[in-house]
């Protein structure tokens, strides 16, 4: 009897039992999935460090520092790549970071919702994320064959024009932040409009510019494809710029195809390298980004 | 008062734009910037197209799905690399896009506060490593993985069921198709997690209160709440992806196979317009049609990319409100 | 920072070391095949020790090569492939061979040691035209009576990368079979009917190792140092041979030199019972009237001292010297062509 009398509001109250339960079991489902994926995305992060140790560090040495790239068996190094990717990348964040910081001024101070700006602003956005393959191609047609042969400069220039559109990024978002009591003081204080921006806003945003380069560098220092068709690589000792240049990138790209045991060894030595050389610079710019967060 | 006294005491306020010669200087570098970026992608644009034109104009318009590609014959097609280079973005999508949506999902509203910053550095840093670097991690630890792992009971287990099987069929060589898109997977993770992330932090948390508040679950507040609200910033973080994924050059160039055919199968070999430039490029001369082609899928590539990443930019833009 | 002052101080060091060797060695420069890259640089270590020449090898590729001695950006140019008679006569080139090299099939096949598989030609191209697709198809069960053949698919691996290799194993197989050379013919890179490609020797070899069933083709150097499973060839006599040194000489003896013009000797499917079919020359390119004859005399110096004193150093490298009479031929095409 109690069956049917009771039906209403306890039936009622255990129907919402039971759905909340699927509810929050389906809920727990999803959270248990989240951590799975999170869980992927750490152990593939993991598995390419701890393979390029294992690879790498069996057959690191002082000689691969002090000795350039050597013949099969001649017990070279990398010395010549190293220093051939140091000069291509400083060159080339040296040649993009002017530009990429007027770029941004120009963006946050002269051109804050004008159409112009947002086209530069698309533009620069569109290049940030450009196959890196077809700036190669670009500075090989307006570089290399004109120039008629391979060469460091022309590595660099491609190194170059992805460095822009990051600084470009980074500059912009770091003046948007320096509030505008800053920029009134300066101009209350009779300075010119190019002073403000040189000496307070620069000054303001400087560890977030720094930051931006350094992620820059980080990008360029582990770019292959651009370099394939510029710089080209070189297993000569060579510092010229007028000359094909080694880079680790492309040394590691000829290394790992080749033949040679040693050879092989240095390129996953190589690897170890760009990789965890890269991967520093990372962690220092979120460190300088974080202080000033 | 002091305000007053430096008043009267300096020279009338020069207002921006108003000219001194250093000002004028400044604002002209910094518009020559703005123009320079545009210039050079104009000149990246027709510098493709001007070194293509040899090719575009030997085989006109059917160059585009001629799946022709024959460097003795002198005959080139870009049908194969460009059904390759979707084929393999979009899948890698299929897959990234799950796993970074659980990443973003879980760094925003379920990991503790104290793990947030570092797991979230951590897949940030996935998409630090160099494109090479997974090159030859994909080639020497994955393709193995692949070759004896997966693709061999894959073939196996779909025998002769008629859709399966052509999709998984051909010797297991471990590379192909489906691996370059597992690696291009991994590498546009934390290209898509990192954008979720960021839009899913900018709904206002009085919404996600009000749910909790009348008894949603995590799951409903994100399905209901979260996710519409984010939508449209969700999907131009999914393009930013794409238009990694499309124009990868190093890694997919080791494990995909590289062959000039179209094949039905996922364990296939195929290639991407990125690959095979970097493969055939070296030994092609000045001058050659073969070069021209390359160029010509050069050109192509970029004005794939640019219309997903035009795409891409204008969905997420109303985050970046300038 | 560390890092960076460390670097820097290598860098520094770097460049004292090298700056006097620069100074006391003349330097030559060439550009080109990638094939010979290793030897090159190897000679070119020993010669700058021995007479004081110091070569500076860009290994750009074949194609590369040849556009960089047109526009004569280098001292000499490299080819894996002989240049074209009317691009020599135009560009005013001598073309003379520098060392040779093999290329040979590797396979990957349960319980088959290396050269015990016998293949042939013809049988080679079927394979990479997709005619023939199992290893116990009845014309490869035919040549190995002795073997037990497995029923399994066959995987041909091929250079995905324009490559000379690429180009002397499909002139191998162009010249063995009339429908290759008509389907598809010989280049650094080709229109592959059947099979997966892979970046460089490493590619194809680690390929046909993972792949059960697998083929590919390699050149000989990489072959050995990796102990790979080799496969013996039958040659133009009928013979079957095994890939070693001595049957990669007798296919170089057996060339035709004094009738090939320019020194592009076919040693593809050359005669003689013991020669190994699959044996090409790389060449290089120097201009008969350079601006500065003192550094063509430089480039014929350090190759005349290669011919003497660099077999030793091919052959630990798995590349073959020149024969002695071809040797000296170039020597008089040297003396009777190039301005000095």
């Amino acid at each position: 009897m109690s069956a049917t009398l009771a039906a209403g509001p306890a039936r009622d109250a255990r129907v919402a039992d039971q759905l909340s339960r699927r509810r929050r079991r389906a809920s727990n489902m999803v959270k248990l999935l989240c951590l799975v994926a999170t869980g992927i995305g750490l152990a593939f992060l993991a598995l390419i460090l701890a393979t390029l140790l294992w690879l790498g560090v069996s057959g690191l040495s002082l000689t691969v520092f002090t000795r350039p790239t050597l013949p099969p068996g001649s017990g070279g190094g990398l010395l010549n790549a190293i220093v051939g990717s140091l000069i291509q990348t400083a060159l080339g964040t040296a040649i993009g970071t002017p530009i990429g910081l007027m770029v941004g001024t120009y963006l946050s101070e002269y051109a804050r919702g004008s159409t112009l700006g947002n086209v530069v602003r698309f533009v620069s956005d569109v290049l940030l994320s450009a196959p890196s393959i077809l700036i190669g191609l670009f500075v090989y047609e307006v570089a290399v064959q004109p120039m008629g042969g391979f060469t460091g400069l022309a590595g660099s220039l491609a190194l170059a024009v992805i460095v822009i559109p990051i600084v470009v990024r980074t500059t912009e978002d770091m003046l948007a932040l320096i509030p505008v009591s800053l920029r009134e003081a300066a101009v209350a204080l009779g300075a010119p409009k190019w002073k403000s921006i040189v000496f307070v806003c620069y000054r303001a945003a400087l560890d977030g510019i720094a930051t931006g380069v350094l992620l820059a560098i980080a990008r360029v220092a582990g770019e292959t494809a651009p370099l394939l068709f510029t710089s080209l690589g070189n297993l000569n000792w060579s510092v010229s710029l007028g000359q094909p240049m080694a880079s680790l990138p492309v040394t590691i790209y000829q290394y790992a195809g080749s033949a040679f045991d040693d050879w092989v060894q240095l390129a996953w030595v190589g690897a170890l390298l760009i990789t965890f050389g890269v991967l520093a610079l990372n962690i220092v710019a979120r460190v300088v980004l974080r202080k000033r967060t | 008062m002091s305000q007053s006294a430096a008043l009267s005491a300096s020279p009338p306020i020069r207002r921006a734009g108003a000219a001194s010669p250093g000002d004028r200087i400044f604002s002209l570098i910094a518009h020559g910037a703005g123009l320079f970026v545009l210039v050079l992608l104009g000149a990246i644009i027709v510098s493709l197209f001007i070194g293509g034109l040899p090719a575009l104009r030997a085989f006109g318009l059917p160059f585009l799905w001629d799946s022709d590609w024959d460097p003795v014959q002198q005959v080139f097609g870009a049908a194969v690399p460009i059904y390759g280079t979707i084929v393999t973005s979009v899948i890698a999508l299929i897959i990234a896009v799950p796993l970074a949506f659980g990443i973003a999902f879980w760094l925003t509203e379920l990991a503790p506060a104290w793990l947030r910053r570092p797991v979230g550095t951590a897949i940030e840093l996935l998409a630090a490593v160099p494109s090479i670097i997974y090159g030859m991690w994909g080639f020497f630890m994955i393709v193995p993985f692949m070759a004896s792992w997966i693709q061999p009971p894959v073939i196996d287990a779909v025998g002769d069921i008629p859709v399966l099987s052509t999709l998984f069929a051909g010797p297991p060589f471990g590379t192909g198709i489906l691996t370059a898109a597992i690696i291009l997977a991994v590498m546009i993770i934390p290209f898509v997690a990192a954008t979720m992330r960021d839009v899913f932090l900018t709904v206002p948390p009085v919404f996600k209160e009000s749910a909790y508040g009348v008894g949603c679950t995590t799951w409903e507040v994100m399905r209901s709440i979260v996710l519409p609200y984010t939508r449209v910033s969700v999907v131009g973080g999914i393009m930013l992806g794409l238009g990694r994924a499309l124009g990868e050059t190093m890694a997919v160039t080791f494990v995909i196979g590289n062959t000039n055919r179209i094949s039905a199968s996922l364990f296939g070999p195929g290639n991407t317009i990125a690959s095979l430039v970097a493969l055939e490029f070296p030994e092609s001369q000045a001058g050659s049609l073969k070069l021209s082609s390359l160029l010509a899928l050069g050109f192509i590539l970029f004005v794939i990319s640019f219309i997903v990443l035009a795409i891409s930019r204008l969905l997420l833009r109303p985050r970046s409100g300038s | 920072m560390n890092f960076i002052t460390k670097a820097l101080a290598v860098t520094l060091a770097g460049f004292t070391l090298a700056a006097p060797a620069a100074l006391r060695a003349q330097q030559i420069t060439g550009a080109g095949a990638t094939f010979p890259a290793p030897v090159y640089a190897k000679w070119g270590e020993a010669a700058k020790a021995a007479i004081g020449i110091e070569l500076n090898y860009q290994a750009i590729g074949s194609g590369g090569g040849q556009n960089q001695i047109l526009n004569r950006t280098v001292d000499f140019g490299a080819s894996d492939a002989p240049m074209d008679p009317a691009k020599l006569t135009s560009g005013n080139l001598l073309q003379f061979p520098a060392v040779m090299g093999a290329v040979v099939p590797i396979v990957n096949l349960p319980g088959i040691a290396a050269d015990q598989l016998k293949l042939t030609g013809e049988i080679l191209a079927d394979i990479y035209a997709g005619t023939i697709t199992k290893w116990n198809d009845p014309k490869l069960v035919e040549l190995n009576h002795g073997l037990t053949l497995p029923n399994i698919a066959i995987a041909p691996v091929y250079r995905a990368d324009g490559s000379g290799t690429t180009f002397v194993f499909t002139s191998y197989l162009s010249a063995v079979s009339p429908e290759w050379k008509s389907k598809v013919g010989a280049s650094t890179s080709v229109k592959w009917a059947a099979g997966n490609g892979a970046k460089g020797n490493d590619g194809v070899a680690a390929t046909v190792r993972q792949v059960r069933g697998g083929i590919g083709y390699v050149e000989n150097a990489y072959a050995t140092q990796n102990k790979l499973t080799t496969a013996q060839l039958r040659n133009k006599s009928g013979a079957f041979v095994k890939p070693t040194l001595e049957a990669f000489a007798a296919a170089a003896a057996n060339g035709d030199w004094k009738n090939a013009p320019n020194f592009a000797v076919d040693l593809i499917d050359t005669q003689g019972a013991t020669s190994w079919p699959i044996v090409s020359a790389t060449f290089i390119l120097l201009p008969k009237d350079a601006k500065d004859p003192a550094r063509s005399a430089n480039v014929m110096k350090f190759f005349d001292w290669a011919y003497k004193n660099g077999g030793k150093i091919a052959a630990d490298l798995e590349y073959i010297a020149l024969p002695e009479a071809v040797q000296n031929a170039v020597r008089a095409a040297w003396a009777a062509n190039v301005k000095s």
